[in-house]
């Protein structure tokens, strides 16, 4: 393979974000699933789980603001940007390649480029993910930590109630996700490509 | 003039004996004033003269938690000294736990029945005569530990449960206090069986239906499961992981072709 078809699609800052953020997500899943359940492991105690899940919590804001900042300044951000022209129509036509095409030898229905870093569906999913599932299960987290500062009751439901279930509803989503995106990433040139570029940033197209 | 000889009037209006007057319990002698000194040392009925055997009371089961009270380390140490209105004042005493709907009334109430004496140095002192420990340094190991004591009663860790009385009276020695974390903070917690047993907050700990969880006001990690969404989630979860097995089951398959 020539170097022509590489890109550096992943810099070093990003790479960064996404270790911390990767790691950070992880410990968040695995203690908030031990906690919500009540489930309690010879390893991680309930109290561990809870000292972990704001530690981490932590973490994944830290991260999260290193993100964001990154891609205002680097002009990363502008890969998320969707438009309203064929938004379902470029959706479908992705989902159907994955679905259909991609068994049928058909060719990729958005060759990556410097200008398309993502597909369609990979795009909506990251927005959906990073820039509403992520900012909410954070504002939640940080307001399960400081109870005192939610509202105690509306519409005759218990605030914290609310706060806590949609920060585990978030948190569900947040899991779905990490799962397809971990399954995805095996689509590629060969099945440990893309785990590679997240690694070395260069991305094979 | 001893401080603690001085009654509250208004509360003493407002307590579970206020029917009564001062001489349904004290020597009819004291109608005379200034009252003779000696009347002090006539003895006085104890609770179970009046609330023992007596079918009206009976729902309260007073001779069972005399019994659970006998095992207690208040009265392994005092023995019959330390008798119940040491915690339950006789004047002023309210059935907070069985009336109130507020969890935060219910837990101040109960918890100033102890604090009275073991936040009280000198009251402490003469019961016990040793130092106070500091509450708030024994309780050191415990986590969010303002939130706690705001919220659950001393009682909830130093006392058995047990399902025939809403509180065993019981009072276990420290070593046998609750320090588990997950005793509380599980679906199957422990303040079912404690302070969430009375009927007026029962409808709190019911673990069914979405409204009855939703119209909770106080939250407990682990405890607050929703079954709906549970559900939900373990059938999207799979549906998820069929998705994934399926398709990577086609990928391996079509490459062999």
């Amino acid at each position: 393979m020539g170097t022509t078809d590489k890109i550096y699609f992943y810099p070093l800052w990003l790479r960064i974000w996404h270790g911390f953020n990767a790691l950070g997500i992880i410990i968040l899943i695995l203690t908030g699933i031990s906690m919500q359940s009540s489930i309690e492991t010879p390893i991680i105690g309930f109290n561990l789980a809870v000292n972990l899940h704001n530690i981490a919590g932590v973490i994944v804001l830290l991260s999260y603001i290193f993100f964001f900042a990154g891609n205002l300044w680097t002009g990363n951000g502008k890969f998320y940007r969707i438009k309203k022209k064929g938004f379902f129509r470029n959706l479908v036509k992705q989902a159907t390649y994955y679905a259909w095409g991609m068994f049928h030898g058909e060719s990729y229905p958005f060759p990556l480029s410097e200008k398309r870093k993502f597909n369609p569906l990979q795009k909506y999913s990251y927005v959906l993910v990073m820039y509403f599932a992520v900012p909410v299960v954070i504002v939640t987290g940080i307001a399960l930590l400081f109870p005192e500062i939610i509202i105690d009751k509306a519409w005759g439901i218990s605030g914290v109630f609310m706060t806590a279930i949609l920060h585990s509803a978030m948190g569900f989503l947040i899991s779905l996700f990490l799962i397809i995106h971990l399954y995805i990433a095996s689509v590629g040139k060969s099945p440990l490509e893309n785990y590679k570029s997240i690694f070395t940033g260069w991305h094979h197209i | 003039m001893n401080p603690y000889y001085i009654l509250d009037t208004i509360a003493i209006s407002n307590g579970v004996h206020k029917p009564f007057d001062c001489t349904d319990c004290h020597s009819s002698e004291y109608k005379a004033y200034p009252h003779k000194s000696e009347l002090k040392l006539q003895p006085l009925s104890n609770c179970l003269d009046c609330h023992g055997g007596d079918a009206s009371f009976a729902k309260y089961k007073f001779e069972e938690i005399e019994k659970e009270f006998k095992k207690s380390v208040h009265y392994k140490v005092y023995g019959e000294n330390f008798n119940c209105s040491k915690c339950h004042s006789q004047h002023t005493y309210v059935a907070t736990a069985r009336n109130s709907n507020n969890v935060l009334d219910i837990v101040d109430y109960n918890n100033k029945m102890c604090l009275s004496c073991h936040n009280d140095m000198k009251k402490y002192k003469l019961v016990s005569g040793h130092e106070n420990p500091k509450l708030v340094v024994i309780h050191d190991w415990l986590p969010n530990q303002e939130l706690h004591f705001r919220h659950v009663r001393c009682i909830e860790c130093h006392t058995e449960v047990k399902d025939s009385l809403m509180v065993s009276h019981n009072i276990l020695s420290k070593d046998h206090a609750v320090k588990k974390c997950a005793e509380c903070h599980s679906a199957n917690s422990k303040l079912k069986a404690s302070l969430y047993k009375y009927q007026n907050l029962q409808k709190r700990s019911e673990n069914g239906t979405i409204s009855s969880i939703l119209t909770n006001s106080s939250y407990t990690i682990g405890t607050h499961q929703s079954p709906l969404l549970k559900l939900l989630s373990i059938v999207i979860f799979i549906a998820v992981l069929t998705g994934i097995i399926i398709h990577s089951l086609f990928r391996i398959f079509k490459k062999k072709n």
